[in-house]
Parts: C-alpha cells; sequence; structure tokens
C-alpha cells in the first residue's frame, strides 16, 4: 500500500536570480515601521507644518488681502528647514536600530549567508530609512508645489520658478542621503540601538555645540563646517538660490558632506560582515 | 534503534495532531501514523511535489586545496585540504580546532590568505552568490531577525534566498511543522526557549531547500531529549530525504550517530579524514579482558597467534581480534581456548566496540 510522507519535502518552485534581496529587506523593513502606530502618529505629526503651509497657500492665493503670505522659492526652502526636526526624529527612530538589532540578534550571519552581498544588505536598510525620510521631505514638498498650482490656477509661479523641482529634489536628497548613512554608519557600531540614537543625537547637537562657541570665539560663521547641520543647510540655500547664511564657502560644506558620507561608507564596509574577527 | 523509530514518530505525531487513524510503527509498536497518507482518494503521482533531484553525488560536495585562515597573527586555518563526500560528513575536534572558522571560509564570510575552495563544484572565490542559493547554514550562536514571529521570520530567509512570497510562505509553515515547531510558529522567536531557538536556526536552513547544509553545533545547549530530537532529525535529513550536510561538531556521539564520514581537525589542521568505518580500523573486535596466571607468557601466546594486545589502567588489557586470525564468533572460543594452552583463567572477558572516540583520541593525541 504506497503512503505518502508529508515531512520535508523538495521544492520545486521557482526562484528569483541574485540582486534582488535588498527590495527583500526594504519591503521587510517599511512594513515593520508601518505597523507601529505610534510610527505612524510621528508621521502625521510631521504633515502637520504641510497643512499649515498648504493654508497659508490656499489663502495666499484666493484672498487678495493676504497676498503678503504668497509663497516664494525661499517658502520651499523655509519649509524643508522646518522639517529638518523631523528627519531627526524619523532618522532616529527608523534608523538607529535598523542594523543594531540586528547585530544585537546576531541576524547579519543569517542574511550574509543567503544569496546577498553585503552591498544589497546595506542598500536594504537604507531604502527603509530613505523612504520615510522622503516621505517627511520631498513628498510634501512636491505637494505644496502642486498644492500651488491647483489653488492658483495657474502656471505663472511655476513657470517662474521652475527650477523648484530639481532644487527640491537635490536639497531632500542631500539631505537624506546624509542622514540615511550617517545613521546606518553609527548603527553598525553598535548592538544597542538606544546607544546609537544617542550617539546620533549627539554628533548633531555636539558638532552644533562647537560651530556656535567657535562663532562666538571668532565673530564670524567661517568655521560652519564644524557643523554637520550647518553643512547642510549651507548647502541647502546654494541649491535653492538663497544667500547662503554663513561664511563658509558652501564648497567646503560640500566637501564635508560628501567625506562624512565616505567616511559612513566605509565604516559600513567594515562593519557590516558575516564574521566578527577580532584580533 | 527502538527508542530512534520512537522519538521520530512521537515528533511527527505532535505534528499532525491527534485526528488520523492509529497505526502500529512495524518497530516499536508505538501508534504512529497521522502523517501518512494513503492514496485512497488521493492521486499521489500527481498531488505530490517534484521528487528529490539527486543530490550531487559524483565527486565530492566540498573541496579544498591548501586553505589557509590567519586571523591578526593567529593561523585558524593551516593549509587545510580536505574532501567532504556527498552524505552526512562530520567535521569534529575539540574548541578551537578551526572548525567553525572553515564553515565560514567556505560561506565567504572569511577570505582565505591562500588556498582554494570548491562548493558543489563551484569556486567560493568566483562564484559565492551561486553557492549560497544552494547552502543551509545553520549558525552555532543564537540568530535570528529582531521582532519577527517564526514563520514569518522563516518565510523571509526563504524570500531573501530567492523564493517568491507565497512560495516561500508555504515552505516555511512545512519546514517548522519538519522540525517540530508546529504549534508555536506564529509565536516571536525572542521568547523561544534555547531548544526552540536551535530548532527554528534549522529551520530557516531548510526553507529554501538547499543542497547542502552546514551545521555548526546544532545541539548547543540542548537538553538530552531535544538533542535526541535534533539529531534524529539531522539522520533524517542525510539519511531519507538526501540532503548532503556538513556537521561540525565536538560532541563526539552526535557525529557518529549521524554521520558516516569524518573529518577531524586539531589545531587549525586535518588530524584524520574518510569513512567512520574505516577510521575505526581493520574488522574484528575488541575485548577487555583479565586473567590470572603467567601474563608475560600469555600475551607472547596471544601475539603468536595474530592478536594484538594492548595494556590499560588497573589489570585490564585490551586486546583486538581480527576477523581473519578468529572465525566469524568464534573470537571468543579462541581466547578461551589460548588461555587454557597457556594454563591461566580468564576472569574477566567483554567485549568492546571501537568508537569515534578511539578515532578521535587517535587523531588528536593524547593532549
Amino acid at each position: 500500500m504506497p503512503i505518502h510522507d508529508q515531512s520535508y519535502r523538495r521544492y520545486g518552485g521557482g526562484r528569483t536570480s541574485p540582486g534582488r534581496a535588498w527590495t527583500v529587506i526594504a519591503r521587510a523593513g517599511i512594513l515593520n515601521m508601518i505597523r507601529r502606530r505610534a510610527f505612524l502618529g510621528v508621521l502625521i505629526f510631521a504633515f502637520l507644518p504641510f497643512v499649515i503651509r498648504a493654508v497659508q497657500i490656499y489663502l495666499s492665493t484666493n484672498f487678495p488681502q493676504m497676498a503678503l503670505l504668497a509663497p516664494t522659492a525661499e517658502t520651499f526652502r523655509e519649509f524643508l528647514e522646518h522639517q529638518d526636526f523631523f528627519v531627526f526624529i524619523v532618522t532616529i527612530y527608523v534608523g538607529a536600530g535598523l542594523i543594531a538589532n540586528d547585530r544585537r540578534a546576531n541576524a547579519l550571519q543569517i542574511y550574509l549567508s543567503k544569496p546577498l552581498l553585503r552591498s544589497e544588505y546595506i542598500a536594504g536598510k537604507a531604502a527603509v530609512l530613505f523612504v520615510f525620510l522622503m516621505l517627511v521631505t520631498w513628498v510634501p514638498a512636491m505637494l505644496l508645489l502642486l498644492l500651488q498650482v491647483l489653488f492658483a490656477g495657474s502656471f505663472e509661479f511655476l513657470g517662474r520658478n521652475l527650477f523648484l523641482f530639481p532644487a527640491i529634489t537635490v536639497a531632500t536628497l542631500t539631505q537624506v542621503t546624509v542622514a540615511t548613512f550617517t545613521m546606518l554608519a553609527l548603527s553598525s557600531l553598535s548592538k544597542s540601538s538606544r546607544y546609537v540614537g544617542i550617539l546620533y543625537a549627539g554628533l548633531i547637537f555636539f558638532t552644533g555645540a562647537i560651530f556656535g562657541v567657535m562663532t562666538a570665539i571668532t565673530g564670524n560663521s567661517s568655521l560652519s563646517w564644524l557643523s554637520l547641520g550647518s553643512s547642510v543647510a549651507q548647502v541647502l540655500d546654494v541649491i535653492f538660490r538663497v544667500e547662503p547664511r554663513y561664511d563658509t564657502p558652501w564648497l567646503v560644506s560640500l566637501t564635508v558632506i560628501v567625506g562624512l558620507v565616505a567616511v559612513s561608507m566605509s565604516v559600513l564596509e567594515r562593519r557590516v560582515r558575516g564574521v566578527e574577527v577580532v584580533t | 534503534m527502538p527508542w530512534v523509530c520512537g522519538a521520530v514518530f512521537d515528533s511527527l505525531r505532535t505534528k499532525r495532531g491527534a485526528s488520523a487513524p492509529r497505526r502500529k510503527c512495524p518497530e516499536t509498536g508505538r501508534s504512529t501514523i497521522p502523517y501518512i497518507v494513503e492514496t485512497l482518494d488521493i492521486n499521489l503521482e500527481t498531488a505530490a511535489p517534484p521528487p528529490r533531484t539527486a543530490a550531487p553525488t559524483a565527486g565530492p560536495v566540498v573541496q579544498l586545496d591548501g586553505v589557509t585562515v590567519i586571523y591578526g597573527q593567529n593561523p585558524a586555518l593551516r593549509s587545510v585540504s580536505a574532501r567532504f563526500a556527498a552524505g552526512a560528513v562530520g567535521l569534529l575536534g575539540p574548541n578551537g580546532a578551526g572548525k567553525s572558522t572553515l564553515l565560514k571560509a567556505l560561506l565567504g564570510f572569511v577570505r582565505p590568505d591562500e588556498g582554494r575552495m570548491t562548493v558543489l563544484g563551484m569556486d567560493v572565490a568566483e562564484r559565492p552568490l551561486d553557492i549560497r542559493a544552494r547552502i543551509g547554514y545553520m549558525p552555532e550562536s543564537d540568530a535570528h531577525i529582531p521582532g519577527m514571529n517564526a514563520v514569518s521570520f522563516v518565510a523571509y530567509c526563504g524570500q531573501l534566498a530567492g523564493l517568491p512570497a507565497v512560495d516561500a510562505m508555504q515552505r516555511a509553515h512545512e519546514v517548522l511543522y519538519y522540525v517540530g515547531l508546529g504549534e508555536a510558529r506564529y509565536r516571536n522567536i525572542e521568547t523561544y526557549s534555547t531548544g526552540m531557538k536551535q530548532r527554528i536556526k534549522l529551520a530557516q536552513a531548510l526553507v529554501h531547500d538547499p543542497d547542502l547544509l552546514f551545521l555548526d553545533e546544532p545541539t548547543n545547549g540542548m537538553d538530552p531529549k531535544g538533542r535526541d530530537e535534533m539529531l534524529e532529525l539531522v539522520r533524517d535529513l542525510a539519511r531519507n530525504k538526501n540532503v548532503n550536510l556538513i556537521l561540525s561538531s565536538h560532541l563526539l556521539p552526535d557525529v557518529e550517530y549521524t554521520c558516516d564520514d569524518v573529518i577531524v581537525m586539531d589545531k587549525g589542521q586535518v588530524a584524520a579524514q574518510g569513512p567512520i568505518a574505516d577510521l575505526k580500523g581493520p574488522a574484528g573486535r575488541v575485548f577487555e579482558l583479565r586473567i590470572k596466571g603467567d601474563l608475560p607468557g600469555f600475551l607472547d601466546t596471544l601475539r603468536a597467534a595474530g592478536i594484538e594486545c594492548h595494556s590499560t589502567d588497573e589489570d585490564v588489557m585490551r586486546v583486538f581480534v581480527p576477523s581473519s586470525v578468529a572465525g566469524h564468533g568464534r573470537d571468543q572460543q579462541l581466547l578461551f581456548s589460548l588461555a587454557a594452552r597457556q594454563g591461566a583463567q580468564v576472569r574477566h572477558l567483554r567485549p568492546s566496540i571501537p568508537t569515534l572516540e578511539d578515532v578521535f583520541a587517535k587523531a588528536v593525541g593524547d593532549d
């Protein structure tokens, strides 16, 4: 009498070719965050400035006596500057545990025993933070631009400020890339997400404090490159074609940003490994 | 081996519930059969998944040629050359012998300073992703993805290995039942006991149906019952499911129970390798023997008859009677007759089977 063993069976289905595992990591990470109600609250809170700006645009386009509220290119720069706070919060909330938690649970050897490269792992983790940061920067900024056209009923503002499309995109990419890689690098240095969060906050506030002290001592702001936040702000001013706020040449600020991203990548290359060798 | 059969059937019974009609295990007589489906109304030819493709049996599944790995100033592997045959191969050695390093080098976690390695016929340095798509790795230490329950974790691992999401989820359920976590598959892994964590590691290694499994100390931290069940799973995979596996362990009984071949490592080098049966020595039987009478004369008589003698502590000696000297089943009679010829009294005679422990002790030395 034939019998059928239902225990362990061979898999006969299809397989995707290597190279797509980062999408699996990114998708799982995004879904994991969205399931958290507290995080959804943060996201909603992050859209409050958007609502305020939307009301401002609505009033200025529909009520002539409110014309002084009419948006300019600088309005969008200010909007992104206000979003810095939410970039900071989301970066810590989402990013602190991205690699640190995997290191705590020895998950790296699980990941890297599968057919994926270390760069794919990093890309997948970076995508999680990148998506949420774009959600609180690029998405609302672009929506504001769209609302301006809709409320005004004309493309006049857009025609005069066509550079805003690439400016918003490049500016948010700069903001988000710096935050993403800095946080991932810090996250790879520790097994505690809380410690990573403190490290990131320390990096932002400590460098800002040093710059503040140096400004008070020297009487000018040529040392703004000491502060990560100030360096990003300086570059964003240039992108939005407004007067740079510090005395530091913007190329120096850009070099600091690029250098920080490069250092972060180097740290990730050293820390994201299947085995930790202590010699 | 009735207890073995019982353990397997017990574990399978818990996986399938108790609703199916019960039968008796032919070996133990215990009720066992809920997992067996008869072909009364199922066409098994079509319902069954594709038959398991033959594991690569021609040639070794893993080959190392002069592999050297150095951590800083400390060599972990010293010019290791070894061939892992198809089937179950034990990687045996004391702690620090280089077993885990060897597995990590094969996975590409550690880049060798010298030497060449091939896995399933593919060069580790050239095709690491293709290799990792076909192997499963169960790490030694606790390892999981934080914040996931068991079924999500295993399905996630399946997707990482290239399975479509739906297939990965289906396979996750199947392998979790197989490793005995069917009832606990919706629990967060961080609430699991040590034994359950060992099982979940095996499940994630199996989910994508690998051709070769690397099991690094799979019974670490498990209680005796859990250890037996884990060994039974490993043995079942190797013997009945045709999965090639490399079992790294410092526990001799684990390797001896599950594997056919063994590679003994010591201080980063291969101390012995080959089929366990061959390493245990030529056919014959070993006895513990104690006599009263002329001991030197009796030893001379035994050696003259082609029997090896080794004195041990106390006054008990170990004698090896080759099959070629005594006929099958006549070895004890031979010893008695030789003792009688010498006028010695046999006070103690007990058969002793050569074990892997003997091989291990011989390979790594007394230290």
